[in-house]
Parts: C-alpha cells; structure tokens; sequence
C-alpha cells in the first residue's frame, strides 16, 4: 500500500531536512514542472488527478488553480497554503508540516508555478510552535539550495516564500477570512464572489491551498494523474490522511487509500473502542460534520460516500461518541467553541451560536424545555449554507441537527429527569 | 516607547508587506514577545509607529484572542478545552488546576506565576487532553503528570 | 432593462442595479439593516433576505440576501414567501436577544429603524430566556451620546465614520457576540461628520446629544424644511421646533447638494436660535428707558426715515428677499454690501468667470465624480465641511470602479475595498500649512497665497501656452506644475477648487486660467468656489458697493443714517475702519437677532428672526437660489424677518402711516423683475398659494401630541394655531400627507418607516432625486465660452520681508463661523487663539511651541501662544480665522511678531 504523503515521516526520527529528502528523491517535481512543464500543463494533471481540497470543502483542485487569470503576466500572484488546522478534533496537517516541511515547500513551489504566483506564504497557526521552527529552517535551506528565490534552477520562474503566523481564531481557516488576517486586519470573511482566484491578498488572484492538498502536488507531478487515482479505494483520488480520537485503544493518523471504511478506520487502525466503551457515533471530519453512527460503520470514508450518509468527509479526522459521554454536553461542547470563534460579522451565526449553547447547557444541566427542541431545530435550519456570510455557522449546525436526529432520546431524557443521566458518571463541575 | 530592538524587528516585517499596516499583527506579536502582553500604552506606540490610530490598530488586536491586551501572568497555560480533549476528560485536568493554583480560566495567580486561559483544540487529538505552557506542548496529560509539569515553571 | 418577478408579479427594472435597491424602489417593505444607499452593501445583518426560484417552475427557491445580488432579466422572486418571511424575522429576534428593549427611554423611539424594522418583520413574542449582555458606554465629547447595549452590530457606524468620511477614532472592537463599537478610551469623537452617525445608526446607540438637552421626539417637532447658514454650500437641513425653542437639525437629502450627510457645524450649530444672547425688543438707545414696543419703534422710525439720508448695508448671511428690502428702502444707489472691498472685489472676480460662462460649476454631488482634483488655497474640511467629504469618496471612487474590471457590481463595498486596497485617484492640494484631506492627497504644497497662485498660473501656462505664465519660477515647482497639468488633462472630469478664504484675488484667476486651458469642446473642467458664507453669493450677484464705497459716501456727507442687516462689521474689515464708519452715522439702526460689536453701537436696535423663524432664499456657492421655511412662529412677536421690518420701513417712507401697513407682496418676484440675474430664484418653493388637493402642508406630523395640552399651564383653551400667510406650509398636524415638492418636505415619514431611512420613500428610485426633481435652481445657466480669456495679474514672486510676516487666517470649521459658536459643544471644540509659525521661523525668533508671541496688525495687538507647523513656508504665519478674540483684522495681513519676555 503506498502512503505518498507520509512514507517518510516516523516518529521515531527528526523531520526531513533538505539532504533527507532529496536523498529520497525530493524536488524532483520541482524540476521536472519548471523546466518541462508549462503552468498550463501542470494545472491540468492536477486537475486531471481528480486531487480535491482536503482542508473540508473538496473542492478539484486543479480547478480551482485554472480560475486564476493567466493572461496579465504583471500582476502580482500569490499562493497561500492554509497551515491554521484549528477544526476540532483535527490533527492531520501537524504531521505533514512536522515531519516533512519540503515536500509542502515542493508542492508550493510547483503549485506556484501552475498559476505564476511569485510569493507565497504559508498561514500557520500560533500553536504549532514546533512547525514553526522546523519550516523556518526549510524555507532557508530551500533558499539556500536555490529552489526558492530568483530563477529558481534557472527556469525565469522567482519565489519567495514566508512563514506567517497567527494570533489565534479559527475563522482565520477560513480561505478569505485568512487573507484580511494576512493583511494585517480582522479575520472577518469576504464574500465570494469575487473569489480569491481572482481578488484575494491585498486584492490580486491568490490560491489557498491546505497542507495536505498541496503535499499531494510533487507525488502527482513525478507519478501522474492515473497512478494518483489508482490510489484511491472509493470515489475520490488519491490517499486520505484519516485520524481518530476518543475513547478508542490506539487513537491516531494513518495514511491510507481514499475510500477506507468507518469501521476499518476503527476496529484495524485505531484497535476498537477501549474496554468498557461502546461506540456511538462519530464526527468524520472535524468538529463541523454531521455524526455517523452505527448503521454508518460501512461508508466508505470518501467525499462522495460520506455525503450520501449525511455528513461530510471534511478533514477525515474522526472524533467519536462513545457511551460514557454525554452526547448533549458533547454537542455543548461544540457549540460553545463555534459561538466563541464565531467572527461576529453575520447576525445569525453571532447571536444564534449563543443561544444554542445556552440552550444546549440548560438542558444538559437540566433546565431544558421540550420547546427548546424546537428552538434548536429552528436553528439547524437557519444557520444553514447561504443564509449565514460564511461556512462557520451552516458548518457549526451539522453535529446539533445531527445530534438531534440521532440522540433525540437523550435530549429529551435531560428534559424529561431535569438532569444529565450521566451525571453521576462525571465528576469535576460544569464549566459553562 | 520602542525599543531599538523592537524597532528593528518591526522594520524587518514592515519590509514585507506592500503597505506598512499590514504588518500590525506581527508588530503586535512582537511586542508582546518582548513585554508579555499589549498594555495601552504599548498599543500607542506600535500605533504611532505603524502609522495607524490607536483604534484602528485596537480593533486588529482585540479581535485575535492570542493577542493578550490585560496583563498575563509568567507562565500561560493553555488548556484545549475542545471535543476529544472533552471526551477524555479536560475538565478532570481543569479541576485539578483550579485546586493547585487557584484561577480559574481568565484568571492569574497571586504570584504572578501563571495564567490559565482555555485553549481551542491544540491539534493533538490523538493524545487527549493536552495542554500548552508558553511553547512547550503536553499530551495524555493526567493528574499526576500535570504535577511534574507544573513544577518547571517558576 | 430586466423583467423580474416578485411574487408571481412582473416588474420592469434597471437590469445591474442592486436587487434590494430595486425593490425598495418597487415600493417594497423589504427591511435591512447593514445595507446603506450612500455606502452599499455588506452582507451582514442577513436582514434583507429573499427567495430567489431557479425559474417559474421551482416551487422550493432558496433564501438569499437581496442586497448582495445584481438585477438580472427573468429572475423569479419572492419576498412574501413564507420561509423568507420568517427568517427575516427570525432575524429580528435574533437581533432583539440581546437589545434593551428601553424605547420608552430611548432617544431614536419614534423614529428607529430597528423599530420600523421588528414592526415590519412582524417579531413580537421573545424567546430568549437567559441574561442580556451588557457593555460600557463612552463619552465621545459634546455631540455623540453613546448606549453600547442597543447595538444590533450592523456595521454601519464604522463604516460611515471610517471608510466613508475617513474618520480614524472609532472601530468594531472585539469578535463574535462581544463585538464594541467606540473608541479605544472615552474622548471626544474628532471627525467632523460624527453627528451623522445619529442617523446612520439604526438604533439608539449613537444619538444627538444637543437635541438630548431638550428633548423631543419626532411626532412632537414642528419641522421645516430649511438651509444650514454655516458655510457657503448650502446644504438642506430639517430643522424641528418644540416649545419655543429650536431642538434639532437632521440631514434633509438633496440629491444635488447633500446627498445624505451634513457636517457637525451644520447639525450642532443651531443653538444660537435659542441663545440667551438674543435682542428681545427694539431698543431706541436715545430714550429711557431703551426697550421699546413696536408702535414707538414705528413712530420714531418713521420720522427719522422720511427725514434722513439713509444708506443700506447688506449681508452675506442675511436672506435674498432681506438684503432687497433694504435695497427697496433705501435706493440701489444707496445700498451696499456689508463686506470689505477685498472681499468684494474677490466676489467681483467669481461672479465675471461665472458670467463668462466657459467653464463648468459643478453640484456638490458631481465634485463626487471628479477623477483628478486641485485645490487651490482651500483647506476644504474647515471651510467648506461638506466637500472635503464628497472630495474624499471621488479620491476613491476610480480604484473602487476598477473593480468592475472583475465583474464587482458598484454596490458591492467590500468587495470593492478589498480589490482597490490602498490606491486612490490624483488630489493636489496647494496651501500654507497641512490640512486634514493630507492623507488623501498625491501632492501638497505648502505655499504662500502669492506663490499658490503662481503655481496655479504655472499649470495653466502648461496647459496652454497662450495662458500667461509666471516668471522666475523654479524648476522643482515647474515639474510639479507639469506633472498637475498632465493629470488634469488626462483626467475625464477634473475639478479645480479656489476659494475666497486666504483673499488672494490671484489664486481664484490662476484657477479659472486652469479651467479654461482644460475645458475643450466637449469636455469642460469644472471649477468649485469655496466663499465664506450662506448667501455671500447672493449678495455679490446684487453687485453693489462694498463698505470702502460706503464710508466714502458717509464722509462726503451724502448721507448720515446707516441701517445694517444682521451683520457684525467688525466681522468684515479691520477695525479701526469699521470704527471709522460707524463714527460716521448720526443714526446707526441695526437689525439682527444677536447682540454683537455693531449692535452694541446702534442707536436703533431691531430684533430679528434667525433663520428658523424667518424664511427666505439663499444662494449657495454654486448659483442655486434654495429656500429656507420658518418652523415656529415665535412667542417673541418682535422676532420677525428683516424683510418684514424692512418692508414696513419703506411703506413709511412712502407715506404710509402704520396703521395702514400691507403686508409686504412677493419680494423674490419683485427682485428678479429688477434684477435679471435673479430670474429663476422666484421659483424655487411653490408659492404661498400652492395647495395639493386644496390643503397645506403640515410642518407637524400627524402623531404630534399635546396640542391641547402644551399651553394649558396657561390658558386652558387651546390658541387657534399660527397661521402662515407666507408659505404653503401649515402650522398644524392638518393637511396633506402625501410627498409634496422637493422644497417643502418638512420631514421625511412614511406609512412603517418612521426613521430617517424613510427617505427611500421620497425618491425616484433609492439614492436619486426627490421625486420630481431636487430642491434648487441654478441661477447660472451654462452659456457658450464666449472666448477663451485668460486672466492676468500674476503676483510676483513671493519673499519673505525682514522684519514683516505674511499672516494668514486658517479656518477652522468649529470656531471661525459667528452663529455656531453660540453652540457649547462648537465652542468645546473650537480651538483657542494661536499662533502658527514654521519651524525655521520660530528658531530666527528664539521661540518655542506655546510661548507668547506679541503680535502686531495694524492697529491691533495680541498675545498669542506659539503654535509650530512646520510646514509652513518661511515668512508666513497664520492665526485662526475669526475665533473669539481675533476679529477685527483686514485681510491679507501683515504682522509684526516680538516673542514676549517672560
Ligand atoms: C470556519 C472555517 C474554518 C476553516 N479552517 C480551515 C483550516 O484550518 N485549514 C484549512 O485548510 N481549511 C480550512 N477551511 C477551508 C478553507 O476555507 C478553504 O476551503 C481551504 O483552505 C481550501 O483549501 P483546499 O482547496 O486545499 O481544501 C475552513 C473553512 C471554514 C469555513
Ligand atoms: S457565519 Fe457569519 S459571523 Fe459566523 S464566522 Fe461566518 S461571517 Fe462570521
Ligand atoms: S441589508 Fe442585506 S445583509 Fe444587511
């Protein structure tokens, strides 16, 4: 089974450092695009890759690349890779930036010049301390070794590379709210359109790429588009960097061939639930993805197939619901972040994410009223894609609806007992 | 007042950016590595010398919420407070916390030593619940590790 | 054209236009909040949404928000539907969980858009169960009351005080459900456009503090259509009574003029109306005891009219219809312009380009299209508020256009923002010192007035070689004159703008040079007067002596009686002259509604109504006649319009007793059959008989209450209401309720929109004209260049004299204008008297920042602390025009300044 992304990458040794990787056939995409390739010739085996966004919204790749205006060759570019993995119960991208910095610092440079961006940054965020130092080093040995900088390998292509790091905010993810962020301003969305692609930092066509995306673009430049989807077991090309956390026996990230399943995610690689544990639904992609549970276990972790179960595949990490928690105080807990990293621009996702946490805390300290469901599912439908600015909100709605759906017994046991049933099991005091 | 030393780190990032303000997050994060937090007057003077007002430059940093306008104690403790670190337990961890240094989040101790302050997910999920103390990350934390790792801050 | 369809119904509409505008237009109740007409649209406040079907036969459609689409031909639409209907509700309550709910206490209740907007939405039943957040409030000086906790966080304060009107001390603070609105600290608001955000904020956050300190709500305000009298652009302002007493002024939108915003001397700058400083009764100061009534004012009166020689003195702030009383009264030949000879003589240069007709006046609105701009010697934010803001958004407007280049409608203003980024269209700016439009400008030059001029003779000279051209000129000033001169004849719509206040007759020839080397066939340059005051305009086009002329005439014995119309002399010229004429006058009537220098030395004081309790028109910088409408009838019976008296006086003078006095006929329609140039200016308001449906207009809305009460301390019997003889305005709650014409809106209600944004309902579509056109006639029509006549008196080369400063008056918008400083918050903010020296200077006078400096003109001795600006170019100094303290002075002046020994 191939692992592209991290067949390099153990624990048990530092991160590859430029001789590392060059020794295992590094930067050789980076000469192969610059000095065969046109941009146009690389953005079509990406798009031809089928490679979709793995930062959440698994959007083609290559597509995206292909809506930048290539005829004002003057105009300054960029790309940005989005290094800001702030989602809940996500873990995936760490490993990439950590383990192996120059194959996202490749996968940059030819991305890069798929579109003809001559800066590029990578938005990092503030927690990833040791990231930080480890792609600072990286940048400089890749300017260094001239494959950042001017006419790198004597192609006429220039690149200049520069680690940003943020202050916190997980709205910053968000693609455009991003750029204000990289401008120096607040991480407030913009709306699209006009896209990136066409107006983005400091108001010139950008691309924002996710770590693992763009990780992807060396393997597809030197392996081509077909060996990248013979990788895949399901619908969607390529591998998945898939990660599980919970109470499971051996919670961590693996590299495996799109499409896995939910149930082989946690019975092979995460060891099962741990004894005394039940599983009872999972978040498969972060924090803002609709809950799988049981009857899902066979889906196949793949964009198409998670969606046609209801939910979405978002970054792949798994977070699970086991049977010791309580599934409202979980959803709590959830709301509670979203209504806190809320950027307070729209009217819904700022008053409404409050409220289903206030909500959500009455009843799990139970004070709820079966009136409350309905409140709750108003804003399942309220804060839904479209009528929010931005993807937060619609995105903070699919564990509470789903939650709703699948645990509505629960809910209304809270109600019902004026209590959490599971009380008794905790100890240490409500926070919130 | 800037430092010299300030000043030139800020220089360093001005020459970065097309226009001068868009370098005010990191003139921000500067100053705070040097000083800890962004008092008022700090704040004035990145201002000044970043060329914006003072509000306008507030309202960049009260929007970050790593960017600390009150007063932190020596030490920050930031604990993920998010789901897989709930589902395995953070709030044990904040209890215990909360017993040995007497803040809860917001708060610093007496002596200055510590500030706690809750954390989104630190994006190691796998090894829940974890913590940060300045830059320094601690995973699969219990009760009993948490002692030890307190005892290196002074 | 697009056809849309809004619930099964098809429309004709603008294709691109902004879809929630359209449905405004429509007539639509479609509510909103973060969306603005003069600033577009964000997207926040998810208030506006609507269904949008995929095409007739979609019956599910999905919600979209109204103001961020474009018009486009067959979209199917619908605002009734029941999901869109209660989201927007939804919407509303989401809004309201955290708003006080204390509109009994609240000064926006009764004319709150958030209010017309829960109203609208139909959100009454609360289901928000838990604590309200609560915030802080600021104080932001005199003008602003602040009450964070009924924000509803649309965005529109900061947008109008930031990005609009460039305003740098009040932000969004914070993130998610904290997000503050204020400043960093408690501080006085500086921008000078802060009191709109009264009006831009949907909510009681930002409320009118002045109107505060008497408080009214609107349903209880006699309201008047009427002009600012603070400056020379004339923008229309509603101005509400209670009580007696003036309480409030509120933008009235002029689409030519205004738009949607006036400055903070134009809002605040009211009080004098009610000030304690007013004449109260005519005073006879030859009798005792002084105080008269009026019949002993008409016998003594009569008497010394029908026995004297008498000459007028006009007013630039006195209406059209007084300064043409006193002219009918005392003769033409007999009637002068209450201003200096310089000051004329600068008026006499506006008014002979004007009337040559080659170059272009523009509105107010169009210096907003402008693509290149010169100013010329005008510090624009001081003295002409309203311009520097309209300069503002032209500086911004080709960068935000360019956006269009990637298909970004021009409502969409973030977007907008984010592709222009920094970049601005080209201002020059020449003037002594820094001004506050700096920021915006791609060149400023700090110069002498002389060497503004030449400057400005030098681009025109580049422009056209036939224009004469500046000797001695040096070849960094000849680059940058070159480099002017190219920007402005590449630009589509250049716009130069001059003004009377440095008094250099140079710098207004140097301006039209440039307008005329740039205006060609089809394109014409534009040209922008700033003047001093409300109606400086009018009174020059009367085109009659100034006050040399008339001390002149008192000394020749021609005449031994002045009658001055509300206007302080000493205001005008130096003083030792206006001493000197009024040294002169055997008999000195005054008529005016404030006590002043001059007034203080009449023998025959007259109380006069101010502009709100008299009406009349005025003519505004550009050559638009506009009028003002009295909006009390005053208890003070003696308040009356100088035309009044005046006319009364000439009645006298023909004979007729008082018994016997008519009243005075159509004045305006008399001036413009005397004088040409006036023709039109009669026509601006409909006349006194206008009628629709055979009814009046109200000046009170129909929920103004207390009628019957107001006076019951009193008199129990409710007074037959005042009758307005002059105007097709009522003074009651009856009448006609519909939109009548654009210059008599009393104010601005409709049917569910009670706040200001009720406008929408007043216009052709959203952002355009009053229906049936806007208020004001232009009474310069454009006329074919007769030819191309440049002007020439090029100042020499300015130098610096040994021994002799060059003093300059700089404006400043709170404290050089005489009636709004009777406003406690204007006078707050007016600044001390200075002193401004350059750098260099103050280190050849060995003196320091706030030291005293003594400093000499004329006759006149200061001390004034020591303020440097060290831009200003060696030799010239400047002190603040006309600030309490420093009248007095005939302008241009020359100093003499010794650092005081301390
Ligand atoms: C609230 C929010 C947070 C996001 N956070 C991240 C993030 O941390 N990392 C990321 O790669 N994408 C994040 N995204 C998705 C980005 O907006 C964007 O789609 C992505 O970076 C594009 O990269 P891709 O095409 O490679 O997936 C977030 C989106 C939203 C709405
Ligand atoms: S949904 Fe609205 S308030 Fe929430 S983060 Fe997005 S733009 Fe901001
Ligand atoms: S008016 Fe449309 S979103 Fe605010």
């Amino acid at each position: 089974m191939e692992k592209p992304l991290t067949q390099h990458i153990s624990s048990n040794h530092p991160w590859l450092n430029l001789k590392d990787y060059t020794n295992v056939g590094g930067y050789q995409a980076v000469h192969r695009a610059l000095k065969s390739m046109t941009p146009e010739e690389v953005t079509k085996i990406v798009q031809d890759s089928e490679l979709k966004g793995r930062g959440g919204a698994g959007f083609n790749t290559g597509m995206k690349w292909s809506f930048v205006p290539m005829d004002d060759v003057r105009q300054t570019k960029y790309l940005i890779t989005n290094a800001d993995e702030m989602e809940p119960g996500t873990f995936k991208d760490r490993l990439l930036l950590e383990g192996n910095p120059h194959q996202l610092i490749e996968g940059m440079i030819v991305s890069a010049y798929a579109i003809q961006a001559n800066i590029s940054y990578i938005f990092l965020r503030w927690a990833y301390k040791k990231a930080a130092r480890i792609i600072e080093e990286a940048i400089a040995e890749a300017y260094a070794a001239g494959y950042l900088g001017k006419d790198i390998l004597g192609s006429g292509f220039n690149l200049e590379m520069h680690l940003h790091t943020g202050v916190g905010r997980y709205i910053c993810g968000e693609e455009t709210a991003l750029l204000n962020a990289l401008e120096g301003k607040r991480a407030i969305p913009r709306s699209k359109p006009p896209f990136p692609q066409v107006s983005g930092l400091f108001g010139k066509p950008t691309i924002v790429n996710n770590v693992e995306t763009l990780c992807n673009i060396p393997h597809i430049v030197n392996n081509g588009a077909d060996w990248f989807k013979a990788l895949s077991m399901g619908s969607d090309a390529g591998t998945k960097l898939y990660g599980i956390s919970g109470q499971v026996n051996k919670p961590g990230l693996w590299e495996l061939p799109m499409g896995t399943t939910v149930r082989e995610l946690i019975e092979e690689h995460a060891g099962g639930m741990k004894p005394g544990f039940k599983f009872r639904g999972a978040l498969p992609g972060g924090a803002s993805t609709d809950f799988l549970v049981t009857e899902h276990l066979d889906v196949k972790m793949d964009y198409q197939s998670v969606a046609a179960a209801g939910s979405r595949l978002g970054t792949g990490t798994m977070v699970i619901l086991d049977d010791h928690t309580c599934p409202v105080g979980f959803v709590h807990n959830l709301e509670h972040f979203f209504a806190q990293e809320s950027c307070g621009w729209c009217t819904p996702c700022r008053e409404g994410l409050p409220w289903t946490e206030k909500i959500l805390l009455s009843i799990e300290n139970g004070e709820g009223r079966l009136e409350d469901l309905e409140l709750l599912e108003m804003h399942t439908k309220y804060l839904g894609p479209g009528n929010t600015f931005c993807a937060l909100a619609p995105g903070a709605m699919e564990p509470l609806q789903s939650g709703l759906k699948y645990f509505r017994a629960d809910f209304e046991k809270h109600i019902h007992e004026k209590k959490c049933p599971w009380d008794e099991q905790r100890n240490g005091s409500h926070l919130y | 007042m800037l430092s010299p030393k300030e000043i030139k780190r800020l220089d360093q990032e001005i020459a970065l950016v097309p226009t001068r303000k868009s370098a005010c997050i990191e003139a921000l994060k500067i100053i705070q590595q040097h000083r800890g937090w962004v008092s008022d007057e700090s704040l004035r003077d990145i201002a000044e010398y970043m060329e914006m007002s003072v509000e306008e430059l507030d309202s960049v940093a009260t929007f970050y919420n790593l960017i600390f306008r009150k007063p932190v104690g020596r030490n920050i403790i930031l604990l993920c407070d998010s789901i897989s670190c709930y589902v395995m337990g953070y709030k044990k961890i904040y209890q215990h916390l909360q017993d040995h240094l007497h803040i809860k989040f917001g708060e610093t101790t007496a002596d200055a030593r510590f500030t706690l302050l809750p954390n989104a997910c630190l994006g190691c999920c796998d090894h829940a619940p974890t913590l940060m103390i300045n830059n320094d990350l601690y995973k699969d934390l219990t009760n009993d590790n948490l002692d030890e790792i307190l005892k290196e801050y002074r | 054209m697009a056809v849309i369809y809004i619930d099964h119904r098809a429309y004709e509409v603008k294709a691109g236009k902004n879809l929630l505008e359209t449905c405004l237009t429509l007539g639509f109740n479609l509510p909103y909040f973060c969306w603005h007409p003069a600033m577009g649209s964000v997207g926040a406040c998810r208030q506006c949404a609507i269904k949008l079907f995929k095409d007739k036969d979609d019956t599910q459609g999905r919600l979209m928000m109204s103001c961020m689409e474009s018009v486009k031909d067959n979209m199917y639409l619908s605002i009734n539907d029941p999901v869109a209907k209660s989201f927007r509700s939804q919407v509303i309550e989401w809004l309201m969980t955290n708003h006080p709910h204390d509109c009994a206490v609240c000064d926006e209740g009764g004319s709150c858009h958030l209010q017309d907007m829960t109203v609208m939405t139909g959100h009454t039943y609360r289901r928000f169960q838990y604590p309200k957040r609560t915030y802080k409030n600021q104080y932001l000086g005199p003008f602003i009351n602040h009450e964070m906790n009924r924000c509803i966080q649309c965005y529109r304060c900061v947008r109008f005080y930031k990005d609009y009107a460039g305003g740098t001390d009040l932000d969004a603070f914070a993130a998610h459900d904290h997000i503050y609105f204020g400043r960093a600290a408690d501080g006085v608001l500086e921008n000078e456009f802060s009191g709109n955000l009264a009006e831009v904020c949907p909510t009681g956050v930002f409320t009118d503090k002045s109107l505060k300190e008497h408080y009214t709500r609107k349903w209880d305000m006699t309201m008047a259509p009427s002009i600012c009298q603070h400056c020379s652009l004339g923008c229309n302002i509603i101005a509400g009574e209670r009580y007696g007493e003036l309480r409030q002024i509120t933008n009235r939108f002029n689409g030519e003029v205004n738009g949607y915003f006036i400055c903070d001397k134009g809002r605040f700058g009211y009080e004098f109306v009610n000030s304690i400083n007013r004449i109260q009764q005519p005073i006879i100061r030859t009798k005792i005891p002084e105080a008269v009534d009026k019949n002993s004012l008409y016998d003594y009166l009569k008497t010394v009219l029908s026995n004297r020689t008498v000459i007028g003195i006009g007013s630039p702030r006195a209406s059209l219809e007084s300064n043409f009383a006193l002219m009918q009264l005392v003769g033409k030949g007999n009637f002068y312009q209450g201003v200096s000879e310089t000051d004329a003589q600068l008026m006499r240069t506006i008014l002979h380009t004007l009337n040559a007709g080659h170059v272009h006046i523009p509105s107010l609105k169009e210096t907003e299209i402008a693509d290149a701009i010169l100013v010329l010697g005008e510090d624009l934010t001081n003295a002409a508020p309203l311009l520097a803001l309209t300069v503002r958004q032209a500086v911004h407007r080709k960068p935000l256009e360019n956006a269009q280049q990637i298909s970004v409608p021009p409502w969409h203003d973030t977007a907008r923002r984010e592709f222009a980024q920094e970049e601005k269209g080209p201002l020059f700016i020449a003037y002594p010192t820094k001004t506050k439009l700096e920021a915006l400008a791609a060149n400023c030059q700090y110069l002498s007035p002389d060497e503004i001029a030449r400057l400005g003779f030098a681009i025109a000279n580049r422009l056209d070689n036939t224009a004469p051209a500046p000797q001695g000129v040096d070849e960094d000033t000849l680059q940058i004159a070159q480099h002017i001169a190219n920007t402005l004849k590449q630009a589509e719509r250049p716009l130069i703008i001059c003004g009377t206040s440095l008094r250099n007759e140079a710098i207004l020839k140097a301006a039209a040079n440039i307008a005329c080397a740039l205006g060609t066939e089809d394109k014409k340059a534009s040209l922008f007067y700033v003047m001093e005051e409300c109606n400086s305009m009018g009174l020059a086009m009367m085109e009659v002596p100034s006050l040399k002329q008339a001390t002149e005439a008192l000394k020749k014995k021609e005449a031994n009686t002045v009658i001055i119309l509300e206007n302080d002399l000493y205001r005008r010229d130096a003083k030792s002259a206006i001493d000197d004429f009024l040294e002169q006058c055997e008999e000195l009537i005054v008529l005016d509604h404030l006590h002043h220098e001059t007034s203080n030395r009449a023998t025959v004081l007259i109380p006069v109504g101010t502009f709100a309790e008299a009406e009349g028109t005025l003519v505004n910088n550009e050559g638009r006649a506009q009028c003002f409408f009295q909006v009390f009838a005053p208890k003070n019976e003696n308040f009356r319009e100088s035309w009044r008296w005046l006319d009364e006086f000439r009645q006298f003078k023909q004979g007729i007793s008082p018994e016997d006095l008519q009243a005075p006929g159509d004045l305006m329609m008399e001036m413009a059959a005397s004088m040409p140039q006036f023709k039109g200016a009669e026509e601006v308001a409909p006349s006194a008989d206008f009628r629709i449906s055979g009814q009046k207009i109200p000046r009170e809305p129909h929920r103004y209450s207390g009628r019957t009460a107001m006076l019951a301390n009193i008199q129990v019997s409710e007074p037959k209401p005042p009758e307005d003889h002059d105007s097709a305005l009522s003074y009651t709650m009856e009448g006609y309720r519909g939109i009548p014409p654009a210059p008599l809106i009393p104010f601005f209600w409709a049917p569910g929109w009670n706040s200001a944004q009720s406008v929408n309902k007043y216009q052709e579509e959203v952002g355009g004209p009053i229906r049936g056109g806007d208020t004001g006639k232009r009474l310069f029509p454009e006329t074919p260049a007769i030819e191309n006549a440049f002007l020439n008196t090029i100042p020499p080369a300015y130098k610096a004299s040994p021994g002799e400063w060059l003093v300059v008056p700089l404006q400043h918008i709170f404290g050089s204008e005489e009636l709004s400083i009777y406003t406690h918050g204007v006078a707050e903010r007016a600044p001390h008297p200075y002193i401004a020296i350059s750098q260099q200077d103050a280190n050849d006078l060995n003196t320091r920042e706030y030291q005293l400096m003594q400093v000499t003109i004329g006759t006149l001795n200061y001390e004034l602390p020591v303020m440097i600006k060290k831009e200003l170019p060696h030799g010239v100094v400047g002190i603040p025009y006309h600030v309490s303290g420093l009248i007095g002075i005939a302008w241009p002046a020359k100093g003499i300044l010794k650092p005081v020994m301390t």
